[in-house]
This record gives structure tokens, sequence and C-alpha cells, in this order.
């Protein structure tokens, strides 16, 4: 008795079995009064007059309400660009080292100071490669002078050039500005993407007339930069400014008396990039939104983009890493389909975040049949070339040569070559050629040289006309465009070449994109080729990655076997609170899109893979973010296990009619290298882009998990994604 | 999915609405309710009415289950909580039924123990106090002193206490019926 464990062997023997009468009763009195709970609580109160919101709701309907994104972001740079000009911390922020001093850059010509007459200046020092070019008319409208006493610009005369040197102008502009009673603010938007849309309504938003702003912006080259000068009204006022990028700020200092001058910052290098990218998928609630739509990727050229900025040491701008394309750079070794079945197979697993251990990732891979290659189709290849004068650097038409003589020793004698370069014209440099004649081939490679503007749309146009010129039954038509992206004649606004390629796909000839070089690249055009002309966008910064998407994986990127592959996927909203896709931001459907065959998705090359991860909370997990609805209707589908189902589309290559692939989303499971390793560039991804969702999780995890992962790793892919994982770490410290 | 489920996803589930979920749960820990329940009352018949006091109570308490919190852990308290409102309404019915109704209360309450022939033990939890009692049950139920100073809201040190306490009384009563 003196011993706890007699007392408890005691009071087992005594506890009587619960009498099961009474257990019965019992148990259905507590559902009886569960369900009369339940009842009273879903039925709202009368008197209610506002609806019930969680945190979560609220914003979100607050942000979809909110007339402007635009306006908001506005108004959060006029207060960092107050905090800039009115203390004195700002102000030394923005004074430069040493004496003011203008960086020539791509658009000098017109970047003169209000007291420098527009004569182009710099005319000597413009290499005779370069062209000095009218801007379209319609860029001369976007001018808006303000009424000042200073002139202004009158044209923007356009240099293209490798936009990589800065020259000194002759005097360093010092536009004296009249005393301000009030304060001037300047905007710099950083975002040309975003300020180009913003500009008007934050104007608006401010109030200002249309004199009050003095807005500054490039045609359509990708050199989008907006300098918003919302300045009191009736201020005459003076706005120095400089290229893209960075936008100066145009004076007006009220420090004592004197005649306050205009610090100018100079804009270290000129970068006239564009990415296309959307804001980061945001966290659905699946009770609101249980179904996601979207088109695979198999483009790369993120990937490729982003190593290209680690190399350089530079952390990549957060818009250029779209995290789809940096998992779909690897090849994956998912189980391939069978023989007979589907030319893809779709694998759906289920394991824990490594970023968060209340949360799952559903991870979603599909794998490309390789057929066998021995018999494949005779290919007609167009190579469009650009030869503008910004291609004229060794990371542009000499790697562009070098790329394509790899790929030369890659094709059949059957197979045909025609070669059509454009610049300020299109033409033809090589009639469709056997790909046996490789000297033929090559020399008009070599000749190529580079020079004068882009008309893209009319290299295009050509090329399409020449790919139907050889096109035969049972041969693969494909275009390969070669460019820096950078378009500035003809349609050069990537909505109006979406048409365009749009209309040119149904014609059956596929459109690969590789882009090429850094300073003007325009990705965001890249993509929009790519996405609608049935391609893929590949990004070539150095010879080893022409070999990996020339060579290595040509078939991949030359042979469809799939097309306009969608992927929907419900969740089950027993199970899943919440989730968020990680990526495919740019290839977003909508829910009906996934049954009309008319709208246009990925295409899926021989033996590619496709990895699509999902990040999903499920129900009560601590993890969830959103609170549950206290008047949600109670109409969960508690019957079912399944976490959600996933659904897919695609053509066989020139069908018109799609075909279906079903297969659940079930339970937890154990993830294989090739799943770990997914997750830790969709990790990887997230830490370069936007790392809300990670909370502690770093650089550290992300190499120890994509270390322990590189599986077999035959071309070093994966081990080199690891030192540019440390890269990328060392850099953001 | 739904055995594999843990406690605090189908309580969770449960406080949200999933009248399955609150089934499932309850079904799976009415055996050990009861059997607490026993423990902390002595008798069969107050074990069965205790439970069913909680049974009928739960779906509202529901509202209150943390995530944070085991469900065992949450259950308990709920015990404890309902236990304790069980005597102090029978305090206060006894002291109106003052008189031959006591008299008889207990009459019955004695014969039905002896028809359950129930040990010594339970008899002598009985004259154990009610905090006593409630931290014996709860240890002899296999919690931990940590969770059993959780569930009554004491300090861990407390419940030590009280377990050499009630041992002592325990070995007191114990000597006292040898004597006798």
């Amino acid at each position: 008795m003196s011993d706890l464990d007699d007392l408890k062997a005691m009071m087992d023997d005594a506890t009587p079995k619960p009498d099961a009468a009474r257990r019965a009763e019992n148990l259905a009195l507590a559902q009886k009064n569960f369900q009369d709970l339940q009842g009273s609580r879903e039925q709202p109160r009368p008197t209610s007059a506002t609806e019930a919101k969680g945190l979560w709701t609220g914003v979100t309907t607050m942000l979809k309400t909110f007339t402007g994104k635009a306006a908001l972001t506005t108004t959060t740079a006029l207060v960092a660009a107050g905090f800039l000009v009115m203390t004195p911390q700002g102000q030394d922020l923005l004074r430069p080292p040493t004496s003011p001093e203008i960086t020539r850059t791509e658009f000098d010509g017109t970047a003169k100071s209000s007291q420098i007459e527009s004569e182009p200046l710099f005319a000597d020092e413009i290499g005779s490669d370069m062209l000095v070019q009218e801007a379209p008319s319609d860029f001369v409208g976007e001018v808006i002078q303000a009424p000042q006493p200073t002139p202004n610009p009158e044209t923007l005369p356009r240099v293209t050039s490798p936009a990589n040197e800065p020259v000194a102008p002759p005097a360093p502009p010092r536009p004296t500005i009249a005393q301000q009673p009030t304060p001037s603010t300047t905007s710099p938007a950083s975002d040309l993407e975003m300020a180009e849309t913003t500009a008007p309504d934050a104007a608006a938003a401010l109030g200002l007339s249309l004199e009050d702003q003095q807005r500054f912006r490039s045609q359509s080259s990708g050199t989008q930069r907006i300098l918003l000068d919302s300045m009191s009204n009736q201020s005459p006022r003076d706005a120095s400014r400089l290229s893209n990028g960075n936008a100066i700020h145009p004076g007006a200092m009220f420090s004592g008396g004197g005649a306050p001058q205009a610090d100018i910052v100079a804009a270290p290098t000129p970068n006239t990039e564009a990415f296309a990218n959307d804001d980061t998928n945001p966290l659905k609630i699946t009770s609101e939104d249980p179904v996601s739509t979207f088109s695979i990727d198999v483009d790369t050229a993120a990937y490729s983009v982003v190593r290209s900025s680690l190399s350089r040491g530079q952390l990549p701008p957060a818009g250029a890493v779209r995290i789809e394309e940096l998992i779909n750079y690897f090849p994956y070794d998912y189980p391939a389909p069978d023989a007979g079945d589907a030319p893809f197979r779709p694998t759906v697993s289920t394991f824990q975040t490594p970023w968060n251990a209340d949360t799952q990732l559903v991870h979603i891979a599909l794998q490309g049949e390789m057929p066998a290659l021995d018999d494949r189709p005779p290919l007609n290849l167009v190579f469009l070339i650009d030869t503008s004068g910004s291609m004229n650097d060794p990371a542009k038409l000499p790697l562009l040569k070098q790329s394509f003589r790899l790929m030369l020793d890659q094709l059949r004698p059957e197979d045909e070559v025609a070669i059509v370069e454009y610049a300020g014209s299109a033409g033809q440099v090589l009639a469709p050629t056997a790909a046996s004649e490789r000297t033929t081939i090559l020399n008009a490679i070599q000749s190529l040289g580079a020079g004068g503007s882009t008309n893209g749309q009319g290299g295009l146009q050509q090329a399409y006309a020449v790919a139907e010129g050889m096109k035969e039954d049972g041969q693969v038509n494909r275009i390969i465009l070669a460019t820096d992206g950078d378009f500035n004649v003809g349609i050069s606004n990537p909505d109006a070449l979406k048409d365009f390629i749009a209309d040119k796909r149904d014609t059956g000839t596929y459109l690969s994109v590789l882009g090429f070089g850094r300073g003007n690249l325009d990705d965001a055009t890249m993509q929009a080729l790519a996405q609608n002309g049935n391609g893929t966008a590949a990004y070539i910064d150095t010879l080893s990655e022409a070999q990996k998407v020339l060579v290595d994986q040509l078939t991949g990127a030359l042979f469809p076997i799939a097309g306009d592959v969608k992927v929907q996927v419900e969740f089950n909203p027993a199970q899943i609170a919440e989730y968020r896709l990680i990526g495919y931001e740019t290839r977003a459907l909508n829910r009906e899109d996934f049954n009309n065959d008319k709208v246009d998705a990925g295409e899926l090359g021989a033996g590619h893979s496709v990895t699509a991860i999902y990040e999903i909370t499920p129900v009560g997990s601590p993890a969830q973010l959103s609170d549950p609805l206290r008047y949600a209707p109670n109409t969960v589908a508690a019957s079912s296990d399944e976490l959600g189902y996933v659904k897919l589309r695609y053509k066989e290559p020139g069908e018109d009619i799609s075909q279906l692939i079903e297969t659940p989303i079930i339970g937890e499971s154990i993830p294989g290298t090739e799943a770990n390793f997914a997750a830790a560039i969709a990790g990887f991804g997230q830490l370069l882009r936007d790392d809300s969702y990670l909370g502690d999780w770093g650089y550290d995890e992300a190499i120890t998990l994509a270390n322990a992962n590189r599986g077999e790793d035959p071309f070093g892919y994966r081990t080199e994604a690891v030192q540019l994982m440390r890269l990328a770490q060392s850099l953001s410290r | 999915m739904r055995m594999m489920t843990s406690d605090e996803d189908l309580a969770t589930a449960a406080a949200h609405g999933d009248g399955a979920a609150f089934a499932s749960l309850l079904e799976r820990h009415y055996d050990r309710l009861f059997a607490f329940c026993f423990r902390l009352t002595g008798a069969r018949a107050e074990a069965e009415d205790l439970t069913q006091d909680i049974c009928a109570a739960l779906p509202a308490k529901l509202a209150s289950y943390q995530r944070r919190a085991k469900v065992t852990t949450w259950l308990y308290r709920v015990a404890v909580n309902a236990a304790h409102d069980r005597r102090r309404k029978r305090a206060t019915y006894t002291k109106a039924t003052d008189g031959w109704g006591d008299w008889e209360n207990n009459r019955t309450a004695a014969m039905k123990d002896t028809n359950e022939q129930i040990d010594w033990l339970t008899a002598a939890m009985n004259q154990l106090n009610t905090d006593l009692r409630d931290t014996l049950a709860l240890v002899l139920d296999d919690m931990t002193h940590a969770q059993a100073a959780d569930i009554l809201g004491v300090s861990e040190g407390t419940i030590s206490w009280r377990i050499s306490e009630a041992k002592k009384a325990l070995r007191a009563i114990k000597e006292k019926e040898d004597v006798a």
C-alpha cells in the first residue's frame, strides 16, 4: 500500500466498465447538444449589420477594393523621397561623393539638364556602330512639359548602344532653381513596370494637374523609368534627369537663402532590363477558392538570369526570379510514362514543408516520355537572329554564333536550316538548306554582324513566312529566335506582340526564344513571345548554358510531345485550410480556361519534366494564417480523405481536342531525393524573391537540403545550384 | 484517415463544427473519461452521472479548446471542473434536504456501494478531501505531476505535496482499519 503502483493496480481493478446503455445515451446526448450548438452558431444574428471578417479576409478585401495599388506605391515612394529630400541624412544619401556628374547612358542624347541645349553633344563619342535614332512619334506626346523658365528637352533621341560605357559630359550641369517656398518631392519609382502604370493614377490621386507633373518616359525599348515630380502648385521647377533607373533629385533645397543647386545622382550602370513577373501568388483559403489553375512552364530563362546576376556579384532583381523556372531548370528522375500511356506521367506526393513543420508541400511532377530518337521527324529550323546594334557584345552575338555551331552538330542530314536576321529591317541570310551542308550554314552564321535598330516584328513575320515555305507533312517546324529582347521598331509592346504571335501559332510552327546578354535584356518581351508562340524561353549566359539548352536537352527543346498542358488542382476544404502555389505567377489561368481548348498553355518537350509545388496548411494546423469564419456554412465534405484532386489537360501535338488525366492527392509520404531537391530550389527562389512565408528558414537550410539531395547529377547542374546558393548567401549578408 | 487523425486535429475540426470529428473524438475517449470520473467520485452511479454532465456540456466547452493543449489534458480539466460543479450542486442540495433526505441519500448510496462491492480503496478515497482526491485520481490515471499540475492549475510542487499527503492519509486510514 505504500507504493502508488499498488494503489493504481487496486484502482484499476476497482474501476468498473461503463454501462453500455448509459454510454450510448451519453454519447447521443453529446451529439445532440453538439448539433444544437452548431445550429445556433450557423444562424447569423439578424441584427448584425456588418459582415464578420477575419484579419486575413479584411486585409485581402481592402487590398482588392482599394482603387489603386499604384496609389499606395506612389504615396509610399513619396514619403521615402520626402525623407531623402527633407532630412539631412536623406540629403547625404542623395549627394554623390564627388561633384555632380552625369554618367552618360543610353539616353544621354536626351538626358540633358535643362540648361544644356539639346544638341547631341556626344556625337563624337558615340561609336560608329551605334545608331542615333529618332524616337517614335508617340513618344513626343508623352513628354509633358511643365511651365518653367528654362527649356526642356524637346525630343528624346535615342541612342542604341551597348549601354555600358559611362562618359562624362563636357560640363556637369548645374541647374539653378528659384528658391521655393514649399518643399518639392521627388519620387524615384524604382520598379519600371509598376511605375509606368502608376504615374497617371498617382498623379490623379495626388490631385495634381497635368502641368504639375513632369513626366519623362522613355519609349518602349524597355527603358521605362519615371521621374515624377510632384511639387506644390505653381512652383516653377527644374528637373535634371538622368536616364533610366536612378532618378535624380531635381533640387529645391531650402537651406539658407542662397540659390540651391540640384543634387544629381549619377546612374552607375545604366540598366534597361525588363522582367516579366507578377506579385507572388497569395495564400488562398480553400473554402473560398478551392480551385487553382495554371499552365505548365518549361522555360529556364529565369535560372540563367539569376545565375548571371549572381556571377556578377549582384543579387538578381526580385522580378527576375520566376521560381517555377528555377525548379524546372533541372532534369529530374521522375517515373516515366509506360509505353502506350499518355505522353507524360503525373506523380503527386505530399510531404512536410522544409521551412514549416505545420504545413505540407504537394509536389506535382510531370515526366514526359522520351520517344525513340532514331525515328524522330525531320526538323525545319528557322534561325531568327537579332543583329541589331545592341547585340554587339561579347556575351551576345559572338556567343550566339558559338551556340548555334554547337547545335548544328546535333542536326541530321535530312533537317533543314534557314537563317533570317533582323535589325532595322529583316532579311533572309540563308535560304532553306539541308543540315548536311554544314559549311554553307556555318559561313552564313559567321557572316552575321551587328548594327542597326531592332525590328523584331518584321523579323518574326519573315521567319514565319520562311517556316511556312519549309513546311511538309510529318515534319516539325520551329523558329529559334535569338535576341536580347530589345525590340524597338514595329510592335514592341509585349501585349501587342502576344496578339501577333497568337495568330501565328495556329500555323503549327513552334517558337523558341533564346535570350542573350544583360544590360537591356527584355525578359518581358521574351516571355510574351515564348508563352504565346507555343515555345520555350531560355537564357544563354555562358557557353555551358548553350551546351545544356542546345545540345544536352535539344530533343526536349525541339520536339513537343504534348501541347497546351494545363493543371487544375481542387483542394478539399475538409482537409486543407489554406494553400499557396509556389511560382507560376505569370502562368495563372482562369478556372474556366482549363476546359477551354481555345486557351493556350505551355508545351511539354520530349523527356522534359515539370514540377509544381503547393504549400498547403491542413485544417487545424497551427500554421493556418487566417481565422476560420464563424458564419461559414458547414458544408464540409468530411467523408473524403483526399487532400485534393489534380486534373491535367493536354493535347497531342497537332491536335485540337484536349485529353484529361486525373489523380487524387492523398496523404503524407516520405519525400524522395528529387522532390527534396525541388523543395530546396523552391525555398531558394523564395529567399531571392520574397521570403515572407519561410520563417527562420534561410540559405543555410536551403544549402543543406539541396546538398543532401543532389542525387546522381551527371551534368553538375545541381552542384552548380548549391554554389549559387552559397554565392547568394554571401551577397545577401 | 480518421483513425490516424490526432486527437488535436479532431478536436479542432469539431470546434469548427465537424460533427463526425466530434463523435469519433468522444467515442475514442469515453471509456477513459468514465474511468476517470469513477476515480473522482468513487461510485459507479455517480461516475455515470458525471460523465453524462460532461457529455452534455462538452460541445459548448469545445470553443475553449486551444490547440496547443493536448486533448486528454483539456478533457481532464473539463472533467475535474465538472466534478467540482457537481459537488457544489450536491452540497447545496444536501443542505436543502437536510434531515431524512440526506440520510436517505446516504443510505441508498451505501446500499449501492455494498452491492457493487467496492473495495476499501474507493471508500478510503472518498474520505480524502476533494483536492487530494482529484490529484490522486489524475496521478493514478498515468498523468505525470506536471500534467496534473497543468490540469488543476496549480504548481507541480503542490501536486507532489498533495500526493504525499494523500499517501499519508490513506496509510492512516489503513492503520485505523487494521486496528479496528
